[in-house]
């Protein structure tokens, strides 16, 4: 499915007067034959989209929670080609799905055999955390060929004129990092958080979502406000390691209404 | 041969090198590349630099004709480039300095660093400590179980370190966890990396705050024979040795330059640190390098009888200076450094860093391709006393065996 079904879907989202919620969850942490059931589940509680991470020994961006479930998905011999083979298996999923990975294991399978088996494999688009704009010409190329959303970062401590022109390229929906820090949940946002998701928001050509440090219904109804809808990652992780269900379902249902 | 004009403007050597790091870091990494290039302008900066390398660290280095160890290798002229005379054993202080200065210059005043052996670590607390700034260090626990005496220098300098337990728990893990600090911490800290590796600008930076070891070799060898040297040996980890050894000479196309990786176990056995022998080319800690990894694009652990050499990266211009053929990179054994070891000790009373002894432990290899009347310059970057223990345990105190 390509970056405009994406973008339709999330839409359709904010025009019935909902927030978008979209989990994060790493493919094969609990091993890779639950990753389609787990996606399954988390559309029919709500979801708007899902994220899909694909392990990496060396991953910067994360804080202990997915460290954690990468060091165990890695256990499972769980990789990027593994992924998208089991992805392939559940195609008509009716839900848009994203991946999230770090560059090495894009370079590795191949930048444009990485798209193409996106596409293949029925997935919207991609965020990678440590691909800059300055960067980014390494895979959008491939991308756009194939129609495919490359998912945007922006950091609090990214200036004016930065978060101007990361709107500017924006597709799909614009990641949000409300924390200067690592994945992981938070106690407080800082006071910023607010005008940075309001600014983000004006003018924006795609959905404004909040990400990194978001675990708790509150901060979803909190953070939702501001901008389109959040991002759960380690609460999200954490609950399905723990077999926990119905926080997944409680976090979900607070984007809706909210 | 036209000049060598290395990285571009976006940071890039060839296809390698680059700023693949999170958003977050994005606006300290560009922060970082203006106050350097100001301060590269600024003889205000460079003096203070100068003073502090002359009058604190000892600079220059001698360059030491190695007679004892020309003789026993039967070859050309063997040179030392002696960093191993820099307070606090090695190269690595030349850079410290250099990046503690700009961190105050940058207006901030917390430091984080990673390390391995902890000779960065060290370098880093003490240039910390001689500049009044905050020092926090992360060190995997294998290298704190291994080198407990370098973790008690860097406390008596102030500095905090902190254990790395995730992956290996070794330099890998430690420059993961110090990239994780500098994300949280960014507004008022400055990540000191030790080596050319990085994302850009660290690369260029730690290179140029480490060429004053091929500039003064180049002057100094030149006092001494009118001419340039024939070829330049250096270990190779992450490479800033080398790359301060190699940088000056590289428009130099008379002089060859050799590159040794650490082989660990043996090349063919998997267990080394030969990134640029047997790697494959990914992205790792923020730049487009060789690395030493899985078909899946998973990192996989470095060995080397040195912490100091054990990293599965490279710094980008090596390996750009790789496939432009401009050096040659080859590898040691963790027994042919043992032997370069004990064979500089007994030729010559120095006892080189096990880093470093990989270099000299290649010479026998090295020595063949030269005749009598050329020369070859070793680049000691460190001393060995850290390594003792280590070689100790190995050779179970039986030198002459």
């Amino acid at each position: 499915m390509t970056k405009s079904y994406l973008e339709k879907h999330l839409n359709q989202v904010l025009e019935a007067g909902n927030k978008i919620f979209v989990p994060y969850i790493m493919a094969g942490d609990g091993g890779l034959d639950q990753l389609n059931e787990q996606i399954d589940f988390l559309r029919e509680a709500g979801a708007s989209a899902i994220e899909v991470g694909i392990p990496f020994s060396d991953p910067v961006a994360d804080g202990d929670t997915i460290q954690q479930a990468g060091i165990r998905a890695l256990r499972e011999h769980v990789s990027l080609t593994a992924v998208l083979e089991t992805l392939n298996q559940n195609k008509d999923r009716e839900i848009p799905i994203l991946l999230m990975t770090y560059m090495n294991p894009v370079v590795q399978y191949g930048v444009k055999a990485f798209a193409r088996a996106l596409t293949e494999a029925n997935v919207s688009g991609v965020i990678v955390p440590d691909v800059p704009m300055e960067e980014e010409a390494v895979i959008t190329d491939a991308l756009k060929e194939e129609e495919l959303a490359f998912i945007r970062l922006v950091a609090l401590t990214s200036p004016k004129a930065r978060r101007e022109a990361l709107k500017q390229r924006a597709e799909g929906f614009l990641y949000a990092v409300t924390v200067t820090g690592t994945t992981g949940e938070r106690a407080v946002h800082k006071d910023e958080v607010q005008a940075f998701l309001t600014e983000l928001k004006e003018g924006a050509p795609v959905p404004v979502l909040a990400g990194f440090g978001v675990s708790t219904p509150d901060q979803v109804k909190k953070l939702s406000q501001f901008g389109d809808g959040v991002i759960v990652g380690s609460r999200i992780v954490k609950a399905f390691h723990e077999n926990d269900r119905p926080v997944i379902k409680t976090l979900i249902a607070a984007a809706f209404n909210s | 041969m036209t000049n060598y004009q290395q990285p571009n403007e976006h940071g890039h050597y060839g296809s390698f090198g680059g700023r693949y790091v999170p958003e977050t870091l994005m606006p300290a990494v560009l922060e970082l590349e203006k106050a350097y290039l100001e301060a590269k302008n600024d003889p205000a900066f460079t003096e203070a630099f100068d003073y502090y390398l002359k009058d604190y660290v000892g600079r220059e280095t001698p360059l030491y004709f190695a007679e004892r160890l020309t003789e026993k290798l039967g070859g050309p002229k063997i040179y030392l480039k002696r960093e191993d005379l820099n307070h606090t054993g090695a190269h690595k202080i030349n850079n410290a300095l250099g990046q503690a200065l700009l961190t105050k210059r940058m207006g901030k005043h917390k430091v984080v660093a990673e390390t391995g052996a902890g000779q960065h670590g060290v370098a880093t607390a003490t240039a910390c400590a001689l500049l009044g700034l905050e020092c926090v260090v992360f060190m995997g626990e294998e290298d704190i179980k291994r080198q407990k005496l370098n973790v008690f220098r860097m406390e008596l300098l102030g500095a905090k370190v902190e254990p790395v337990t995730s992956g290996s728990c070794t330099l890998k893990d430690a420059v993961n966890e110090a990239l994780r600090y500098w994300v949280s911490h960014v507004e008022d800290t400055h990540y000191i990396i030790g080596s050319v590796v990085g994302p850009h600008p660290f690369p260029m930076i730690v290179r140029d705050f480490q060429r004053m070891i091929g500039d003064e070799t180049k002057q100094q060898y030149f006092d001494k024979t009118n001419s340039l040297p024939d070829a330049l040996i250096a270990c190779i980890g992450g490479g800033s040795n080398a790359m301060g050894m190699f940088y000056p000479f590289v428009d130099d196309a008379s002089v060859q330059m050799y590159g040794v990786e650490a082989g660990g176990d043996g090349v063919a056995t998997g267990k080394h640190a030969a990134t640029l022998s047997t790697g494959t080319v990914g992205v790792l800690h923020g730049t487009m390098t060789y690395l030493l990894q899985d078909d899946a694009g998973q990192i996989t652990e470095a060995h080397s009888i040195s912490a100091g050499l054990d990293y599965p990266g490279i710094g980008p211009e090596h390996s750009h200076l790789k496939d432009t053929e401009r050096v040659t990179y080859v590898s040691a054994t963790d027994d042919e450094a043992l032997e370069g070891l004990k064979l500089l000790s007994e030729t010559e009373g120095i006892i080189p860093a096990l880093e470093s002894a990989h270099a000299i432990g290649y010479l026998p290899k090295l020595v063949k391709k030269f005749s009598k009347d050329q020369s070859i310059i070793v680049c000691l970057s460190g001393r060995g006393d850290k390594d003792v223990e280590t070689v100790k345990a190995v050779l179970g105190g039986k030198v002459n065996d």
